[in-house]
């Protein structure tokens, strides 16, 4: 494996996320929804401005489920495909470069401008809120940045193996919304389903586990255990074992949902 | 390995009992080829007939099912064949370039990935014609123009062996002209060129050898006068004639074996086996300058290539 092709790739996949303006555009979209959630978060409840970090993380959590995944599955669904389409993978194939190489360099170069953008859209909020904030309420909104780099490297790995099974860049663009639709609406709604349908005669434990198939239920138990006043605010924490909210554990799950994927698409990836 | 490529006298590309099918379908059936160092070769076929998949298998982007091709004394697919790697040129059929980066980022870009000099980049843009568009983004280029910049791309690096498919799409008569040029260049420096083209006529005077595919298998091989000779197709003749001396004229004609004239508005045409040549030039003399005018045509490398593929 040569470092040099590697970086060569992902140089350029970065370099043309910033030269497109992709990087600043969702960094902004970041920080402009963050501020938003901040201070207008507990306008229902009758108050405007930032309340609490508890608050702040709980409401974005919400949004950076919706969001990252999104955002990582339009970012990489075309990484590969889109070079089969153009006819540039067979040409990039032709020269001294592996297909590990190819595909490893291409992750790593998207997941840079996500990373940026993500770090770059919420580090400003944080700056702008650190007056705000203790120390101990940075701490905990510094894990969740990463927790949500986590989160949009997760969905970058899924998007690159859609992109390598896919056909076409139509197919591949169908695959990642209903891989989007799958994961941030459905798949709760079923586990939930299959709970009450089965009146819980088959343990809620079994459930919380099955809650680890999901990369954005894992982002979600990260940042719930966190924090004792985000814990309460949802449901879901009434099911999960005490034993799942270590966050090196839950780091590790993450990591696996970075590293799986990417190794699928390795398997899959022919010219 | 680098040192190495083509280091011997042998074969730039040689490939020995080649086969590759996907399922039922039996896409390459046992090519057996050589191709000397410093030949430009040509690769004709139908749609469909095995060449783009020949291509890609002697690129190592498609694996083989049977047998084993050589590269300048690397096997493809062996251990060995990832530096030789840096010895080839490929110009692959319609690719699209990266819209964003200029021509010479593009350059830059594939240079890096070939691990040959940056500074050939300049160079390379000025040998296609591109030296003034080489800051301009490719989204702004014309098909030509890109056709070329993926021509500079697959010479960067001083490739001993070059692979283009349909090189000359979009290229204007004086781009492919131009481009030919450079091909007879690059042949006398050493360089071994295959090359595919629907564009039989453009090939015609223009590769040394060519093979015709045909349901995956190589029909022939040769010059193109090698494989005219094998056709066997006739020789036609094109005679201008005073309308008062074509009868006599074909009466002639008649008595040469094969030969069979038919009437022209102005004259006559004969079609002839190439073996009888010269008796269809001994009938003609005592005819002398009655004969206003003689064209003699040869079949073109279209009439060989379905003489060859049907």
């Amino acid at each position: 494996m040569e470092l040099t092709q590697i970086l060569t790739i992902a140089g350029k996949e970065f370099r043309d996320r910033i030269r497109n303006r992709w990087v600043l555009a969702v960094a902004l979209v970041f920080t402009v929804f963050s501020l938003v959630i901040a201070y207008f978060g507990g306008a229902q409840q009758g108050s405007v401005g930032f309340r609490s970090i508890e608050f702040t993380i709980a409401s974005l959590v919400s949004l950076v489920i919706y969001l990252i995944p999104l955002i990582a599955l339009l970012l990489g669904f075309d990484a590969i495909v889109g070079e089969r389409e153009r006819g540039s993978l067979d040409l990039l194939l032709s020269l001294p470069i592996t297909r590990f190489e190819l595909l490893l360099g291409k992750y790593l170069g998207l997941a840079a401008a996500l990373t940026l953008s993500t770090l770059a859209g919420f580090g400003l909020v944080a700056v702008l809120l650190s007056r705000q904030m203790s120390w101990d309420g940075l701490f905990h909104y510094f894990g969740f940045m990463l927790s949500s780099v986590l989160l949009g490297l997760a969905f970058l790995s899924l998007a690159v193996l859609l992109s390598v099974l896919a056909r076409d860049r139509t197919r591949a663009s169908g695959l990642a919304i209903a891989t989007w639709f799958f994961f941030v609406l459905v798949f709760d709604l079923l586990l939930l389903g299959a709970l009450v349908g089965t009146g819980g005669r088959f343990g809620g434990e079994v459930f919380a586990w099955l809650l680890l198939l999901n990369p954005a239920d894992v982002f979600r138990i990260l940042n719930v255990f966190s924090l004792e006043d985000v814990r309460t605010l949802y449901g879901l924490a009434s099911i999960v074992p005490p034993s799942m909210g270590s966050p090196t554990a839950m780091g590790a799950v993450m990591l696996a949902w970075i590293v799986v994927p990417l190794g699928l698409a390795n398997w899959r990836f022919k010219p | 390995m680098a040192s190495t490529f083509l280091a011997s006298d042998g074969a730039a590309v040689s490939l020995r009992g080649v086969g590759k099918h996907f399922g039922a379908l039996q896409a390459v059936d046992g090519v057996d080829l050589e191709i000397p160092r410093g030949e430009i070769f040509g690769l004709i076929g139908h749609n469909g007939a095995g060449k783009s998949t020949l291509f890609k298998m002697m690129l190592g982007l498609v694996s083989l099912t049977q047998g084993e091709i050589w590269i300048g004394g690397a096997q493809v697919g062996g251990r060995d064949f990832r530096a030789a790697r840096r010895h080839l040129g490929y110009l692959p059929e319609n690719v699209v370039l990266y819209d964003n980066l200029s021509g010479l980022e593009t350059l830059r870009f594939f240079a890096r990935l070939k691990h040959a000099s940056l500074a050939q980049c300049q160079p390379a843009l000025d040998r296609v014609g591109l030296a003034h568009a080489g800051t301009r983004p490719v989204r702004e280029y014309s098909k030509g123009m890109r056709q070329r910049l993926g021509f500079a791309q697959a010479l960067l690096g001083a490739p001993q062996v070059l692979f283009l498919d349909e090189p000359t799409n979009g290229l204007d008569p004086q781009a492919i002209r131009d481009f030919y040029a450079t091909l007879r260049g690059l042949q006398a420096e050493g360089v071994t060129v295959i090359i595919t083209s629907h564009i039989l006529a453009e090939l015609q005077e223009r590769v040394d050898r060519l093979a015709i595919m045909s349901a995956g298998k190589i029909q022939a091989v040769g010059s193109v006068q090698a494989l005219r000779e094998r056709t066997q197709m006739p020789l036609v003749f094109e005679l201008q004639l005073a309308a008062e001396d074509a009868p006599a004229v074909a009466q002639a004609l008649n008595l040469v074996t094969g030969a069979m004239p038919e009437a022209l508005p102005n004259g006559l045409c004969l079609r002839c086996p190439r073996a009888q040549k010269m008796a269809v030039l001994a009938a003609l003399a005592p005819f002398g300058s009655r004969v206003l005018d003689v064209k003699m045509l040869e079949p073109s490398l279209e009439d060989v290539f379905f003489g060859f593929s049907d």
